[in-house]
């Protein structure tokens, strides 16, 4: 994962609540086995028309929504398929940060495993932001302030463990294996479940 | 005398590795990891990288189901070929994982093979108590016995798959208490939809629900596996009920579930898990059952319901609500019952089981399918086919004009060949209704196998309870 500590940029407002991560990537596009290249399917049927071109009234389509890094969405973001490939999609897109009232708990969980800064701000700030699409703001992961285009600094949330992995460039994984010794014991333990067994 | 706890709160506890401190989550085990095609490939890419193994694979469970065809073509020596290449592809994947890590797989052709929520049941690999994963959100459908059952990103299955554990945050709980019993003709599904329309799509987001009350106790497992299984619908990480008499009665005998003494120790185990009186919820939800109507979705997710005679709402300004309005083609106001169908699904990991399939067939039984209508039956799992075709169900459904199929989630995810064509309406007994999710463009309400397989029959949506004796 790159480290990321602190992001600069314009955003792209997608205000809808409940977006789905049917959505974000539809299901059509998860027989791939990678997570490359999601990002021209990132939010397809949405973007493009039936045959394959922009819709110039979609957000990401618009002129200067190129190269923005900072997604403003509505509430309970990503919410419905666990698929991961919707944080892939956006990240490949070129995403960093996702700034909305609210996200889907899977998602939540998939974004930070991939560098992709979950956001949580008031109803308040997120009506500010919705109203000014390719606005600049800094979503600062150390200090865990999000600043708003108007230079006004408002604090967001992360726990201390996805924000360590985020400044350090480090992940879960590397984490979980070296709790191999407790893991080990706690396997041992009598009361322990059993393993699948199929009785005959 | 310790604290009352919760039924989540045992299953937490148990399972914790190690507890949460200031800088880290809790790191908890995990007993049993069902994995499937879709959202295993990049997982097994993460453990070749790193050149790790599959730490525990006598607790992991494989399947195909999502991308694979419910209608099966088969070459010159009778094996099942799949035609999308993608498709081929990723399943092919998965069996050279699945003999590479050493996994059990039931693959297509295989008949324990089918929706991986079904089978975990029906095989007895779902046990009270335990800690269930898989990448799929509906996971929580496990619950229904009393196990953590949660979904899981890709990620995350690499870190089960290399290390049996997650980190956590805790969650927090919440009662879901359903009083009264169910009225003719409304069923499980509503139930849960009843509830979604009430405290929204993201209503449950960061909470374990816990479906309690007399309503509850007297739905049998797999109306509860229907109940649970919505659970993510609500934004929830799972639902689960306290197992009890039923559970067991249904995991006994089952291939994969304890015999003799371990049987009676695990059941004895087992019925400590349910939540202690006086234990308390972070949230505490009532919900009269008994004054509540078959239901069915007006909108492009699960809480957009209304009764099935009820109307279309108003968006009153809300721009998502007039958002799915458009998508719809509805209008404020308009009666439910009478929209045009183009198709009807049954099946999908909510209401594929043998239940399902029975209420469906009450339905069509000595009818015909309207003649505007395509019908698709799925079946959960192969064993669910064989079952139902035991009892004679696929005659019933052949007869009356479905289409009966093999198992898989079909038209539930549309990556497999089962699709709405873009502007089709669709009652379907599946879980989602998001734009475009059985098909781009294609257009879904959601309801009961008894609302589906009535409007199949109607031509339109109609009123299951005049078609159920």
């Amino acid at each position: 994962m790159t480290p990321l500590r602190c992001l600069a940029s314009r955003t792209v407002v997608l205000p809808n609540e409940n977006v789905d991560t049917d959505q974000i990537i539809p299901a059509r596009f998860l027989t791939t086995t990678t997570k490359d290249g999601l990002g021209r399917a990132l939010f397809a049927d949405w973007r493009y028309d039936k045959d394959g071109r922009p819709r110039a009234d979609f957000a990401l389509n618009a002129v200067d929504a190129a190269g923005a890094q900072v997604l403003v969405a509505g509430r309970n973001f990503g919410c419905g398929s666990s698929r991961e490939h919707a944080v892939w999609a956006l990240a490949d897109h070129g995403f960093r940060a996702v700034i909305a009232p609210s996200f889907a708990d899977i998602f939540r969980r998939n974004a930070l495993k991939n560098g992709l800064v979950p956001v949580t701000v008031t109803a308040d700030v997120h009506a500010r932001l919705a109203s000014a699409p390719g606005a600049s703001v800094t979503v600062d992961v150390e200090s865990l302030r999000l600043i708003l285009p108007d230079g006004v600094s408002v604090p967001f949330a992360l726990e201390p463990f996805p924000r360590y992995c985020l400044l350090e460039g480090q992940d879960e994984l590397q984490f979980l294996l070296s709790r191999e010794a407790a893991i080990a014991a706690f396997e041992s333990r009598p009361s322990a479940t059993p393993p699948l067994q199929e009785v005959s | 005398m310790s604290e009352p706890r919760t039924l989540f709160e045992k299953l937490w506890d148990a399972h914790l590795v190690q507890a949460a401190t200031a800088d880290t989550p809790a790191v908890v085990y995990i007993d049993l990891q069902l994995i499937h095609e879709v959202t295993s490939p990049q997982a097994f890419t993460t453990l070749r990288e790193r050149g790790l193994p599959v730490r525990r694979p006598d607790r992991t469970l494989a399947t195909a189901d999502h991308s694979t065809p419910t209608a099966f073509a088969r070459d010159g020596r009778g094996r099942i070929v799949i035609q999308d290449r993608e498709a081929a592809n990723q399943v092919g994947l998965l069996e050279r994982n699945c003999a590479e890590f050493g996994i059990r797989l039931y693959g297509l052709g295989s008949e324990r093979q089918g929706i991986v929520h079904v089978i975990g049941p029906e095989l007895g690999v779902t046990h009270p108590g335990a800690t269930i994963v898989c990448g799929d959100s509906h996971t929580c459908t496990h619950g229904a016995f009393g196990a953590l059952a949660f979904g899981i990103g890709t990620s995350e299955v690499g870190h089960v798959l290399a290390t049996q554990c997650l980190l956590l945050e805790k969650p927090r709980t919440m009662a879901v208490t359903f009083s009264g019993a169910l009225r003719p003709g409304v069923t499980a599904k509503d139930l849960v939809l009843g509830l979604i329309a009430t405290i929204g799509a993201g209503g449950g987001t960061g909470h374990v629900i816990e479906y309690r009350g007399d309503t509850v106790a007297g739905l049998s497992m797999e109306e509860r596996m229907t109940l649970c299984n919505m659970a993510i619908e609500a934004g929830a990480r799972t639902g689960m009920i306290a197992p009890d008499a039923k559970t067991f009665a249904y995991l006994e005998g089952r291939p994969f579930a304890p015999r003799g003494d371990a049987w009676s120790a695990a059941v004895e185990r087992w019925r400590t898990l349910a939540t202690d009186p006086g234990a308390r919820f972070d949230r505490d939800v009532a919900f009269d059952a008994s004054v509540l109507e078959p239901m069915v979705t007006w909108g492009t997710n699960p809480g957009q319901g209304v009764p099935i005679r009820g109307r279309v709402p108003e968006p009153d300004g809300d721009k998502s609500r007039e958002k799915a309005l458009r998508y719809m083609g509805l209008e404020p106001g308009q009666p439910m019952l009478g929209r045009p169908v183009d198709v009807v699904f049954i099946g999908s990991c909510t209401n594929s089981r043998l239940s399902d399939l029975r209420q469906a067939a009450s339905v069509m039984r000595g009818r015909r399918v309207a003649p505007n209508v395509r019908a698709l039956v799925v079946p959960g799992s192969q064993q669910v086919k064989r079952q139902a075709e035991a009892e004679g169900l696929d005659r019933v459904f052949r007869e009356a004009g479905a289409e009966w199929r093999e198992a898989g989630c079909s038209m539930c995810i549309a990556m497999n060949g089962d699709r709405l064509a873009s502007g089709q309406y669709a009652v379907s007994t599946s879980n989602r209704n998001f734009e475009g999710r059985q098909g781009a463009g294609g257009r879904t309400f959601l309801a009961s196998p008894l609302t589906a397989a009535a409007s199949a029959v109607a031509g339109h949506l109609a009123d299951p309870r005049e078609y159920v004796a």
